[in-house]
């Protein structure tokens, strides 16, 4: 039986823990709200480059077409950019991204392939590092902070297209947690090199009864010039969907440990409570068989 | 009125402009291009230099860009720019600055790949001088 005095203590702490919840979870709250924004203010971007570069494609002829587009022809090595947050205290938000890395990266070797990662974000290479360290090609810790950046993501792709350059690795596919709506995040791959269109490009419209494009200089040179470019919006895209998902993680985790903090504090008011009055009502009785003693 | 065609100016941050325009003037890769109304359709990469907006008959606005791409089809004229500043937010002295030091920073660049970073983004900065100093179609 805890006495008063460690009640009172346990109280306070959880009271204090639920402060710090629940300040957390506004905290997130309000970054939400940025990153969902900003991540809007980067579809426009976005949208119009995957256009450009649908109707660039459907018109590339194949046998000449850049190796970002069509691959090495192999698929012998393997990259995977994993893309986690910097800080914890957001519940699965990690461990999911992790666990399905590891799945993937098993599935991989049993195959006989050899693969190799990179790692965006404190979390990920600190969870992977114990067992996967080995194939670690780069890490890079902190890069969203204060949120992510397109100079951030151009540092990533750059060191991929030198590695690619160098044929030292066949396929890329990188791993983030796609942003579905403030309670749901999914681990979502998303194949890098080669390129994969989206199935709804916009190429279609653009191309369907309108004059064909003319290219300036042509059409070889502004896709190897695209390629690269659109590699490194879509690297920011993941890191901009990662970031707002793992506010939105954090949020709810934050939800959930301030409720829960609530729960703890009202089932240790009430033993106190009862402990306080057990302790009273013997003391009274200690006085009145006393009383009644003499 | 007289006719006008879309501007879509955007960088991967954000859509910058989106207005419509009697004629913009890019930087295009063979030459400054002319878009007005019902210009045929055309991709072409962007060099680095001054997008001139004309409405009016006037510059309205003069927009550096640090090359990118453009798209031209019916709809309207896309500019997908990295780096998109107002040349009247450039400051000449600072530019200056920044010319002179990656001058230095081409002359002290010790392998190719290190040399061909410093003149590529010296480049940018000797149009983004020249932007400001020489404010083209004015």
């Amino acid at each position: 039986m805890p006495s008063l005095k460690d009640l009172r203590n346990s109280i306070a702490s959880a009271q204090s823990t639920r402060r710090i919840t629940s300040a957390m979870k506004m905290v997130a709250a309000a970054k939400l709200r940025k990153a969902q924004s900003a991540a809007e203010a980067a579809r426009p971007y976005a949208e119009k480059m995957e256009a450009m570069l649908g109707s660039l494609a459907s018109g590339a002829v194949a046998s000449n077409a850049p190796k970002l587009l069509a691959g090495t022809g192999k698929s012998d090595t393997h990259l995977i950019v994993v893309v986690s947050s910097d800080r914890g205290l957001c519940g699965g938000f990690n461990a999911n991204l992790v666990r399905d890395v590891r799945v993937k990266v098993n599935a991989l070797q049993a195959e006989g392939k050899t693969v190799k990662l990179i790692t965006i974000g404190r979390k990920a290479s600190g969870q992977l590092r114990s067992d996967l360290g080995s194939l670690f090609v780069e890490t890079y810790d902190e890069l969203s902070k204060p949120e992510p950046s397109f100079e951030g993501a151009d540092t990533v792709v750059r060191k991929i297209t030198n590695m690619f350059d160098n044929d030292e690795f066949d396929v890329c596919t990188i791993y983030y947690n796609k942003f579905v709506n403030a309670l749901t995040q999914e681990v979502t791959p998303l194949q890098l090199i080669p390129f994969a269109p989206a199935e709804n490009a916009g190429a279609d419209e653009a191309t369907d009864g309108a004059a064909p494009y003319e290219y300036e200089p042509n059409e070889g040179a502004i896709l190897s010039a695209l390629l690269p470019k659109n590699l490194s919006v879509q690297v920011f895209r993941t890191m901009l969907e990662s970031f707002a998902a793992e506010q939105a993680a954090r949020m709810t985790a934050m939800d959930n440990a301030t409720s829960n903090a609530g729960d703890m504090i009202d089932s240790l008011t009430i033993t106190y409570n009862r402990s306080r009055q057990a302790q009273i009502t013997s003391e009274l009785i200690e006085i009145i068989s006393g009383a009644e003693a003499l | 009125m007289a006719e006008t065609v879309k501007l879509d100016l955007v960088s991967p941050e954000k859509l910058l402009m989106s207005k419509d325009v009697e004629m913009a003037i890019l930087p295009a890769a063979e030459g400054d291009m002319g878009v007005l109304p019902g210009h045929s359709p055309v991709i072409s990469t962007v060099r680095p230099g001054t997008i001139a907006v004309f409405n009016g008959n006037t510059v309205e606005e003069r927009i550096f860009v640090a090359g990118g791409f453009v798209e031209v089809n019916e709809e309207g004229c896309i500019i997908l720019a990295e780096t998109a500043i107002p040349v009247s937010e450039l400051d000449a002295a600072a530019v200056q600055t920044e010319v002179s030091n990656l001058r230095d920073d081409v002359n002290a660049a010790k392998d190719d790949a290190e040399k061909a970073d410093a003149e590529a983004a010296l480049a940018i900065a000797e149009a983004k001088l020249e932007a400001v100093q020489a404010p083209a179609y004015s």
